[in-house]
């Protein structure tokens, strides 16, 4: 088993109706369970601020938030454990997300093994 | 995880009533937006987190700390609440006055607020039922189309056009003002009853949908009987028939979803509870000399409801009623069911009789159950040619598959009536 993680891009969906959302709240409590059912759950991680500020450079210059558009800016993150990168990726694929046109960004977890 | 259906549906219609009392109504679209931010940010960190313990409470302090944002940053570039005046002005007060605002008790008269402001006499009657359903009871304009069937865009245009003239209004109706209230309060009870009626008899196929309509009216019905003023004989009378009316809801899909008329419920799934409530009701609705549509309708829906077997009926007493009603209200639907009621207690031609004498019975010419009546009463009669003719035109009329298997079935039957009948003369 290895580790990954997954980056959730993209905001809340704005237009959903508050049925819609409820509904869509739920699906996620559904997956995080089935992925936690199945021992594929190492952390569930945490959600992110999108009100975050960014300091670049030597200069050290900080701007205000990410500059980057709402569908990529990284909501929150989770640690998942699969057998590999396209394992990972099967599981990514039930996320909820992609249904209201976020994306989850799959990074395997670097570890050395001496 | 446990949260109630319909919970965020809910907790939209609270937000937008608390938010418009602050920003005052011809800011409703910002108390809107503050609305589905305060959505976003939940759905943001819920989606990772879980729904928290309480989630009206964490809805409820996102949408009071932005609109404290708002106040702060605009209070200088757009005029708020005229009635909460300098209170939002300084720093002193905002805070604690806003903090008020969000309460419990607060919040329940922001509903009612609001529910008066959007049945204003300036709207047609279809527009209040409408802005009622999006504001307060948080359907999107999709949803409110899916529930009226009709087109999205029209139903668009409308609800746009109502919110403006709500808009333009110039502060939230004031339902501390006793001659005001009293004024406006048959429209507010006439609003909830085609809510209601809007699911109980309306086009609408999907029955989780209609049941919704009907929960919605007899929710706001409740925080108006809350009120002193709105606890008047009108509303416990509709609110009697609100109650007797849904309790045979259960009984009226069959298991395979499909619509099981009156005479073939299963009574036993009728709602005893809210048979009981509802002839509470309807007693507390006898005081006073006004005697209403409602009261006449909630007295038919009870007599139907304290009848165990369909036999047991008293149909004399029904088609008393629906004279009064009929002398009250001129409708040739109302004059339908009595004349149903006429065919149940002295049969089936005395019934058609009376369908026959409806005055503008040619405004029932698109209604599927019209057809369905005389279907159904020329076939008691043995007269299943003129009984399938008339079904085939309530097919034809049917606005949704479930009506159009409804009358689809009725014809089946009458073909195996014939049948049934031709086979006991062939054994004889």
């Amino acid at each position: 088993m290895s580790e990954f993680t997954f980056l959730y891009r993209g905001r809340a969906d704005t237009t959903g109706s508050p049925e819609q959302r409820q509904q869509h709240i739920s699906k996620w409590a559904a997956w995080f369970k089935e992925l936690g059912a199945n021992g594929h759950l190492k952390e569930i991680g945490h959600p992110l601020d999108p009100a975050g500020m960014v300091a670049r450079g030597s200069r050290k210059i900080v701007t205000d938030g990410p500059f980057a558009e709402a569908k990529d800016i990284v909501g929150g993150f989770s640690v998942v454990e699969a057998e590999n990168l396209a394992h990972a990726l099967e599981l990514a694929k039930g996320c909820p997300i992609l249904e209201v046109e976020g994306s989850v960004e799959v990074r395997p977890i670097q570890t050395i093994n001496m | 995880m446990t949260v109630g259906d319909h919970l965020f549906r809910h907790e939209a219609g609270r937000m937008v009533a608390a938010l418009t009392r602050i920003f005052g109504i011809h800011n409703l679209a910002l108390a809107e937006d503050v609305v589905q931010d305060a959505f976003c940010r939940a759905l943001e960190v819920w989606r990772i987190r879980g729904m928290p313990e309480n989630p009206s409470g964490w809805l409820m302090a996102t949408a009071k700390n932005r609109a404290l944002d708002v106040l702060r940053r605009e209070r200088r570039a757009r005029g708020f609440a005229p009635e909460l005046g300098r209170l939002l002005e300084s720093e002193w007060t905002l805070a604690p006055t806003v903090e008020q605002l969000f309460g419990a008790s607060a919040i329940k008269d922001d509903m009612l607020r609001m529910t008066f402001s959007c049945c204003q006499p300036r709207l047609p009657e279809a527009s209040r039922v409408m802005l009622v359903l999006h504001i307060l009871c948080g359907f999107s304009v999709g949803e409110v189309a899916g529930a009226f069937v009709s087109r999205h865009a029209a139903i668009e245009k409308r609800i746009a056009r109502a919110k403006k003239v709500l808009a333009g209004s110039q502060r939230l109706f004031d339902t501390g003002a006793p001659a005001d209230f009293s004024a406006r309060l048959p429209a507010v009870q006439r609003a909830l009853y085609l809510l209601f009626n809007e699911g109980y008899h309306g086009a609408c196929a999907e029955t989780a949908v209609r049941a919704e309509l009907c929960r919605e009216a007899m929710r706001l019905l409740a925080l108006l009987i809350e009120h002193p003023l709105g606890a008047t004989p009108a509303s416990f009378a509709l609110a009697a028939l609100m109650c007797l009316d849904a309790a045979r809801l259960p009984g009226r899909i069959g298991p395979s979803g499909d619509l099981v008329p009156l005479f073939e419920q299963d009574r036993a799934q009728w709602d005893r509870s809210l048979i009981a409530e509802g002839l509470e009701f309807l007693e507390r609705s006898a005081s006073g000399t006004e005697l209403t549509e409602y009261h006449l309708e909630a007295a038919i829906a009870s007599v139907h409801a304290r009848a165990r077997l369909p036999e047991e009926t008293d149909w004399a007493t029904i088609v008393s009623l629906y004279d009064r009603l009929l002398a009250m209200r001129r409708s040739p639907v109302v004059a339908l069911n009595r004349a149903i009621a006429v065919a149940q207690n002295e049969g089936p031609e005395r019934g058609l009789d009376e369908i026959r004498a409806i005055a503008d019975r040619e405004r029932l010419s698109a209604y599927p159950f019209y057809a369905a009546a005389q279907g159904e009463l020329e076939l008691r009669r043995g007269r299943r040619e003129a009984a399938n003719e008339h079904f085939r035109t309530a097919i034809r009329l049917a606005r949704n598959p479930m009506e159009r298997r409804f009358f689809e079935r009725k014809i089946l039957s009458a073909r195996a009536g014939a049948r049934r009948t031709a086979r006991g003369r062939r054994g004889r």
